[in-house]
């Protein structure tokens, strides 16, 4: 066994999941049977070889500071799920007994 | 079935270019082809029938009034739902953007305005381009128009599906672990992963960002480079966008001849798991090759075994933290604000009823890799046999010009054999992966019918890094000798959705 239940159910948590038991219940088995498939990269000797992040070597990329006209507050907030005098209206942020 | 369906991309740009046909005529015939086949087969979750015939309006308008047009103005192309567009919904196959509408356009989006090809509509997807087999998009599987209760493939299901089908000459696709390549493959079609690097990435909704890539599909490999040239090229948008001429691919194409050339066999992408009708149509695919002049070896490329594993560690570590930005806070869906909830309770609702099980999956599993305690043995190491194997395919290049192997380990599978067992899903990209992590550039070509299932055999062709024209010359030069071989095109024998045309064809792939 490489997770446990309780190791999935606080990995939801971490990625902001909120899962039932039954769906818990069903992952669980199979992010470790997934875990032990690809712990198989520990079996390559790699000593010393540097890890590649990205297929091409790129650094510092920069284009030309133009000045374009960014999009319109209506189109933006047009696929808002709730809008409030022009702006995002969101959830409280904090909790009761901050 | 209307001729101008049936045509190829060039073969329509010719008689659009010479007024033989307008693109109105060429758009109505494909949204009445989708009409009366798309019930069937699900490859669009979105059909713009109007705002098509409104760009093909125009593409006429311009052409009657002289106007320069390129080659693929007037020709219709599907595009993949993970592409933003303004006019259209844009969903990635997931309930988290349902109904959502991008307020701007990818550039792969405005690069096809610009060049009059005609957008019909979005094509099905697994959610967020996760799976090989479209079953995990959250609006129902699309169907291989070969055998409508298998799988066309995926994540690009239904941008394959839709060429397949003649419902587009052309589609777009992204391929992050092989989501271009392995539908193709299965659905007897042309899919291409460029370089990566060499299409731009703005305006494609994210998944692993070091692997995505955008490519052609199509139904011959000349359709697929004039489609890669339209689209190609540097954009300042994207970070990672390759800043040099793009490769002649179509000419390239056009050429379509391996005389000399050094063909290497992974020795790797064979054998065990692998369907003997796909290892026999290889077989027979490489033969012809050495027939037309190919020198012909076998190279080994020995991390190769490790590029699944690093894959399933890489991708879902970036996906985890790209899909960190669905927080039902800006747009997409947003479940439970209630008014006493707070915002972290109702993201955490809204990501549960959201995402799929595939998405849960990758997301936890990306989240484990990249937890303290555990980096350096899951993704460290990861990225270490992604180095390995970038090297192998160095050294094989040393000796070769290009490698070949079996698109994929199988034929088109049923609807539902793999759909809730991931580690057998994931083998579908057994052949594909080594090239996402590398970078180069691969292409998929249809080889045949495997004898015991009837089904599709994709035949891959691995270039280097900015060697595209070498992948689309090999495979137009393959192309060319099968469809010598069948007397027609791999696709005119498929009999899923249009019986009449199985009988006189029966002899195709053998």
């Amino acid at each position: 066994m490489s997770i446990t239940r309780d190791e999935v159910a606080h990995l939801a948590r971490l990625s902001r999941l909120a899962l039932g038991e039954e769906e818990l219940d069903h992952l669980a088995p199979q992010l470790d049977q997934i875990i032990s498939a690809v712990a198989r990269v520990q079996e390559v000797a790699a000593e010393g070889i540097p890890p590649t992040s990205h297929a091409l070597p790129l650094t510092n990329v920069f284009r030309a500071d133009e000045i374009v006209p960014c999009l319109p507050a209506d189109v933006v907030l047009s696929q808002s799920p709730a809008v409030e005098q022009q702006r995002f209206k969101v959830p409280r942020i904090l909790a009761e007994d901050a | 079935m209307s001729e101008l369906t049936t045509m190829t991309a060039a073969e329509l740009s010719v008689k659009l270019q010479s007024g033989e046909v307008s693109a109105t005529e060429v758009t109505r015939a494909h949204l009445d082809r989708i009409a009366a086949v798309d019930g069937r087969v699900h490859a669009f979750l979105h059909v713009a029938a109007d705002g098509a015939l409104a760009a093909a309006r125009q593409v006429d308008e311009r052409r009657a009034a002289g106007a320069e047009l390129g080659p693929l103005a007037g020709v219709p192309v599907a595009l993949k739902d993970n592409f933003t567009t303004t006019d259209m919904p844009t969903t990635a196959g997931s309930r988290i953007l349902n109904r959502w509408q991008p307020p701007y356009d990818a550039t792969i989006t405005s690069r096809l305005r610009r060049a009059g090809a005609i957008i019909l509509g979005k094509t099905n997807m697994d959610e967020f381009a996760m799976g090989s087999s479209t079953e995990n998009s959250a609006f129902g599987p699309t169907r291989n128009p070969w055998d409508l209760s298998r799988v066309p493939g995926g994540s690009s299901g239904g941008s394959a599906a839709s060429v397949a089908a003649y419902e587009a000459p052309l589609a777009i696709g992204t391929d992050t672990g092989g989501s271009i390549r392995q539908p193709a493959a299965v659905c007897g079609i042309t899919g291409m992963k460029p370089t990566y690097g060499g299409n731009s990435r703005y305006g494609l909704i994210a998944f692993a960002s070091s692997l995505d890539t955008p490519g052609p599909l199509a139904r011959t490999v000349l359709d697929a480079a004039l489609l890669q040239e339209t689209i190609s090229g540097h954009d300042p948008m994207d970070a990672t966008s390759i800043d040099e001429a793009v490769p002649p691919v179509a000419a390239a194409a056009r050429q379509a001849d391996v005389a000399g050339l050094r063909i290497g066999v992974v020795a790797e992408l064979a054998g065990e798991g692998y369907q003997p009708g796909v290892l026999s149509r290889f077989s027979q695919a490489v033969e012809l090759l050495e027939a037309l002049g190919a020198k012909v070896t076998e190279v080994s490329c020995p991390h190769f075994r490790y590029a699944l594993p690093a894959y399933y560690l890489i991708a879902p570590s970036e996906c985890s933290s790209n899909l960190a930005r669905f927080d039902a806070m800006r747009y997409g869906l947003r479940v439970g604000d209630d008014g006493t909830r707070s915002a972290e309770e109702v993201m955490s609702l809204t990501r549960a009823e959201g995402f799929g099980a595939e998405v849960k999956r990758r997301i936890m599993l990306g989240t484990y890799a990249l937890s303290s305690g555990y980096y350096d043995a899951y993704y460290g190491k990861a990225q270490q046999v992604r180095t390995l194997i970038a090297r192998d395919f160095e050294a094989a290049f040393g000796q070769v010009d290009v490698l070949v192997s079996p698109t994929t380990p199988t034929t088109a599978f049923p609807i539902g054999e793999r759909a809730d067992d991931p580690i057998a899903m994931y083998l579908a990209d057994l052949c594909t992966i080594p090239s996402n992590l590398a970078g180069n550039a691969a292409i998929s070509v249809p080889c045949g019918l495997a004898p015991e299932d009837g089904l599709p055999v994709g035949f891959q062709v691995m270039a280097p890094v900015l060697a595209d024209d070498r992948a689309y010359r090999v495979a137009a030069a393959a192309e060319a000798a099968f469809t010598e071989r069948w007397g027609h095109p791999l696709l005119a024998g498929a009999r899923g959705l249009d019986q009449a045309t199985a009988d006189d064809t029966r002899g195709a792939g053998r």
